[in-house]
C-alpha cells in the first residue's frame, strides 16, 4: 500500500512539474524558486510567493485528509533542525537544485549534471543516516 | 498573461505538494527509512522517484515540441552540462542536511502548515542558508 501511494504521489509530482513547464516554461525546482526570493527582481516575486503559498496550502489540506503524511517529526532532536535547514539551504543554492529540480526535472531531461547531483545527495543522505545510527546510543527511533 | 502565469505557479505548487504528501516525502519517518540503507531500509521513496520521473520524462519531450509555454514568452530550462565542484559539494551538503532533518525544501515548506516548530525551524534556517550561499563571494 505504501509503495502504491508512493508511486501515485510520485506520478502527481511528475504531472505538476510537467504543468509548470507547459504553463510557465520553467523547471519546478523548489530550492531555486524559493532562493529566488532572496535576491528578487521586479515582476519576479509574486509568482514565487504564490508558489510557496501553494505548497503550504496543500500541506494544510493534507493535514485534514491525510495527517499520517507528516509522521516522524519527533525523530530528529530539536537542535538538529536548524543545522539541517542551514545545510539544505546552503547546499541547494551552491548545488543549483534539490530533489525536485535535479532528481525529478533534471533526470527526466537525461541531464548528466542532475544525475550526478542526485546520486551525490542521496549518497550523502545515506552516509549521514548511517553515521547518526553509529553514534546514537539508541539509533534512530 | 501574467496573472495566468502567477496563478499557474500556485496551482502547480498545490498539486506538487499534494503529491509530496501522498507519496510520503513529507514524512521524516519515510525519509529516514529510505536513507537508512544499512539499517531498516524502507524503499518507498524509490517509487516516488520512479513515478515522478516516469511521468515527467515521457511528457517532457511532448511539451518541448511547443514553440513556447502558455503563459511565458519562452522556455527557461537549465542548459549547463558541466560537473563542477560546486555542484558536488552543494549536493553533498544538501544530502547531509536531508539526512539530519528528514526534510528537503518542498516537504519542509508544505509541513509548516502543521505549525509544528520543527518544520518551522527547518524552513527558517533553510532561508538563512540560502541567503548566506547567495551572498557568499565566489572563488573564481
Amino acid at each position: 500500500m505504501n509503495y502504491l501511494s508512493a508511486l501515485i504521489g510520485g506520478g502527481l509530482i511528475g504531472l505538476a512539474v510537467t504543468l509548470m513547464l507547459m504553463a510557465n516554461g520553467r523547471v519546478a525546482g523548489v530550492s531555486g524558486i524559493v532562493a529566488g526570493l532572496a535576491t528578487p527582481s521586479r515582476g519576479d516575486i509574486r509568482w514565487r510567493l504564490l508558489f510557496v503559498v501553494g505548497l503550504v496550502s496543500a500541506g494544510a489540506l493534507a493535514i485534514i485528509v491525510k495527517p499520517s503524511a507528516f509522521v516522524g517529526m519527533s525523530m530528529a532532536p530539536d537542535w538538529a533542525l536548524p543545522v539541517a535547514g542551514l545545510l539544505v539551504g546552503f547546499g541547494t543554492v551552491i548545488g543549483n537544485g534539490c530533489t525536485s529540480g535535479h532528481g525529478v526535472c533534471g533526470i527526466s531531461r537525461f541531464s548528466t549534471r542532475s544525475l550526478i547531483a542526485t546520486v551525490t545527495f542521496i549518497g550523502a543522505g545515506i552516509a549521514t543516516v548511517a553515521v547518526i545510527r553509529l553514534i546514537t546510543p539508541g539509533g534512530i527511533s | 498573461m501574467k496573472i495566468a502565469h502567477d496563478l499557474s505557479a500556485f496551482l502547480v505548487a498545490f498539486l506538487f505538494a499534494l503529491g509530496l504528501a501522498l507519496s510520503g516525502m513529507t514524512s521524516p519517518a519515510r525519509v529516514f527509512g529510505f536513507l537508512d540503507v544499512f539499517g531498516h531500509w524502507d524503499p518507498s521513496l524509490l517509487f516516488v522517484m520512479a513515478g515522478a520521473v516516469g511521468v515527467h520524462s515521457l511528457l517532457y519531450r511532448l511539451v518541448r515540441r511547443r514553440e513556447r509555454p502558455f503563459f511565458s514568452l519562452q522556455f527557461d530550462v537549465p542548459t549547463r552540462r558541466d560537473i563542477d565542484r560546486r555542484l558536488v559539494i552543494g549536493a553533498a551538503l544538501f544530502g547531509a542536511g536531508w539526512g539530519i532533518g528528514g526534510y528537503c525544501p518542498g516537504p519542509g515548506l508544505a509541513s509548516i502548515a502543521t505549525l509544528d516548530r520543527r518544520p518551522l525551524l527547518f524552513v527558517l534556517f533553510m532561508l538563512v542558508g540560502m541567503v548566506i550561499a547567495k551572498w557568499m563571494p565566489r572563488r573564481t
